[in-house]
């Protein structure tokens, strides 16, 4: 009898876990964690929690780029999270390569994710030799310029329509007390900026030309050079930012603090958390409002490779759960982004965000950086820009010379 | 621990067997993780390594192009300009303390406390306090502001050319208090007969500090000079927690380069290239400094 309930028990402390196999609790890393970013990620923890498992939040602070390096060094340190968010393109090309990412090609092929995907390059982004290794969750574009209407009410100008607009009011502005263009200070926010004045001003193809091709001639020739002009003028504007955090620059055309700020639409996220409305109480203008181009970058899971037998399982759980429609809409409506399913309804969405559905949907959209550079030659410009920013004495025409020299080495 | 040699003993190797065997595991440590990570990191800066360190050597490649690349030379001469005056001011501003605390005051404790105080807070605790009275909005520059005069700038931090300033105030207000004590110490150390000696020839005070007494202190000089040599050279934490090498790269330094394009860049070769000009530059001044100082000549 003794024995016998003992029996029981172990087994029933045997069966416990067997039964809930599922319900296994899974570190996802991401660097989400501005107001508008938290709220999002809420939906995905919610939506994977709902299969009956655990979604172990591992957020790490200061933006992808302090995130990347801790994300990497556990998986080649090999203390491995069960997922990690890294963006589309070749963040993760050498983890790919050296065996530590897991290969999701059943699933999609499963659940026919090359028919929901859309468009086709997030997908392939995530392929190597065939395989793909990573699960597309957002759309994410550079190409915003976001323009506090209240500024420019201050100021006695009107909002301007395009980026030619806006320099000119930037006098008026300054005039006001009010800083032009907020700028953060951290390096990837100067080094994205002049990537989209290159879409904006200096068009598709040049863009493709020096980030695709790496064409060192276009990157040397007069189309560069207006660019570089232009960034001039956005580092004069720029001047009195005194602020780090891209969320705190945001902020601050937020507040009417600052004009503008030209940002990935992420930032919508804290526009929206602010309760600020689009179109009536900030204006956004995709492309600089002159060229209607919007890049396809966005956010990614990775799976690491795992040992263990019911995280692996786990992780398909997950993989499915992120890209289900329903957490689609939550997740992006949350986030400002745009879902990468071609087949969802966001009827709730805001008017920027049908700016960006409609551009998409006409097929205006350019490759991201990220899928187009390294992370070598994109720390090389983030030195580059966020000296040139913060540095009046370097001219452009010595920035564009380095810039040269950065592409022509670039692999 | 008593070093008496005995001379015509046999078995030179198993004297003070005990001692040797158990100073094994620090050998093993210093051989395997010091020098062999050195040498490990030597080797690998002549291959193009990016994310993962692979063994596919490419010459010299890695450091032709650190020395082509700005943000290095400015990182470089950051740290000079920081070492110089880093190396002047501390160890002046701590000798003119630790004098004047040798004047027998009053309530020499609880000074001596106030300035080693500091010492006891991380780097990045002294960056952050530091970004935060230096910042023009809410520190120095507004409270100045507030009491009229309204055109009062002070913002090193967010100046490219004085930025290096900033970064050296809060460096020498952490590290001052811990060059004073180690000056008071070899202060104490002076014989009492020296100053009553010095006091019947009638020397000025001043005088016998330059000539008589600062010479004497020679071996603390030498340990405070160790002891601020090494933190200059790695100085790292404290830039990044004031102003992460900003505005722009204004204030970066190599230790920050190496981090930057190890772990940001995923370009190893480039940050072990730039790691092995750093310890290609502190071998250069230490090893003929410290061969002078404690290899060529005894000290009577």
């Amino acid at each position: 009898m003794n024995i016998r309930s003992m029996a029981a028990v172990l087994a029933a402390t045997v069966m416990l876990p067997l039964g809930a196999a599922h319900a296994t609790d899974l570190e996802v890393t991401h660097w989400w964690t501005s107001g508008g970013e938290a709220a999002a990620v809420a939906e995905l923890a919610k939506a994977f929690n709902a299969t009956g498992n655990k979604w172990v939040d591992g957020a790490i602070a200061g933006s992808g780029g302090t995130a990347r390096p801790i994300m990497i060094s556990r998986i080649t340190g090999g203390d491995p999270m069960a997922a990690t968010q890294f963006n589309h393109g070749r963040q993760a090309e050498e983890l790919v390569q050296a065996g530590l990412m897991r290969d999701f090609t059943d699933l999609a092929k499963k659940e026919g994710w090359d028919k929901i995907v859309r468009p086709v390059g997030l997908l392939k982004s995530c392929t190597f030799e065939g395989k793909i290794y990573c699960v597309p969750l957002n759309i994410h574009s550079w190409q915003w310029l976001w323009l506090s209407n209240d500024a420019f009410k201050k100021a006695g100008v009107a909002v301007p329509k395009n980026w030619d607009e806006y320099v000119a009011a930037a006098p008026a502005l300054e005039k006001a007390g009010i800083v032009p263009l907020a700028v953060g200070g951290q390096a990837w926010q100067s080094t994205g900026l002049f990537a989209v004045l290159t879409v904006a001003i200096g068009g598709k193809d040049i863009y493709q030309k020096v980030y695709g091709d790496k064409d060192a001639k276009v990157a040397a020739g007069p189309e560069m050079a207006k660019v570089f002009k232009a960034a001039d003028d956005a580092r004069k504007m720029a001047k009195g930012t005194n602020v780090q955090d891209w969320n705190q620059a945001t902020n601050m055309v937020i507040t009417g603090k600052a004009g503008g700020q030209i940002m990935g639409d992420w930032a919508q996220g804290e526009f929206q958390l602010a309760g600020k409305k689009a179109g009536v109480d900030y204006t956004c203008l995709p492309g600089l409002g002159v060229n209607e181009v919007i890049s396809t970058a966005g956010d990614a899971f990775y799976f690491p490779v795992l040992k263990d037998a019911a995280k692996t399982k786990a992780q398909e759980a997950l993989a499915s759960a992120l890209l289900d429609a329903k957490t689609q809409v939550a997740f992006n409506l949350k986030k400002g982004s745009l879902p990468v399913r071609g087949d969802v309804d966001l009827a709730a969405a805001n008017d920027c965000m049908k700016k960006g559905l409609e551009i998409l949907a006409k097929g205006n959209v350019v490759t991201s950086t990220d899928q187009l550079i390294t992370q070598d030659t994109q720390k090389q410009l983030e030195d580059l820009m966020s000296q040139f920013f913060a540095n009046t004495s370097i001219t452009a025409e010595e920035a564009q010379k380095r810039f040269v020299a950065i592409f022509s080495k670039a692999g | 621990m008593a070093a008496h040699t005995q001379p015509g003993r046999p078995n030179q190797l198993f004297r003070n067997l005990n001692s040797k065997i158990a100073s094994i595991p620090m050998m093993l440590t210093a051989v395997v993780i010091f020098l062999g990570g050195t040498i490990w990191t030597v080797v690998y800066s002549f291959t193009n390594s990016k994310l993962l360190p692979r063994l596919s050597f490419v010459g010299l490649e890695q450091y032709e192009r650190l020395w082509d690349t700005p943000r290095w030379i400015v990182s470089i001469q950051n740290l000079a300009t920081y070492g110089c005056l880093s190396l002047i001011f501390s160890l002046t501003i701590g000798f003119l303390l630790a004098a004047l605390m040798d004047q027998k005051i009053r309530f020499e404790n609880t000074f001596r406390t106030i300035f080693l105080y500091p010492f006891a807070l991380s780097f990045i605790v002294t960056g952050l306090v530091w970004q935060w009275i230096l910042n023009p909005e809410f520190g120095v520059q507004s409270v100045v502001r507030s009491l009229g005069w309204t055109s009062f700038t002070f913002d090193p931090l967010y100046n490219s050319d004085i930025v290096i300033y900033g970064i050296l105030i809060a460096a020498l207000w952490q590290g001052t208090g811990l060059v004073m004590c180690l000056m008071l110490a070899g202060l104490r150390g002076i014989d009492e007969d020296i100053w009553k000696a010095a006091r019947v020839d009638g020397i000025p005070m001043w005088k016998t500090y330059l000539f008589i007494i600062i010479p004497m202190m020679r071996p603390v000089f030498v340990t405070t000079l160790v002891i601020i040599a090494s933190g200059i050279v790695r100085i790292y934490d404290l830039v990044v927690a004031q102003t992460s090498g900003g505005p722009g790269i204004a204030s970066d330094v190599p230790a920050k380069y190496v981090y930057d394009y190890m772990f940001f860049a995923q370009n190893l070769g480039q940050g072990f290239a730039a790691s092995t000009m750093m310890l290609l530059a502190v071998a250069i001044i230490i090893v003929p400094w410290a061969y002078l100082e404690f290899g060529g000549r005894k000290r009577g």
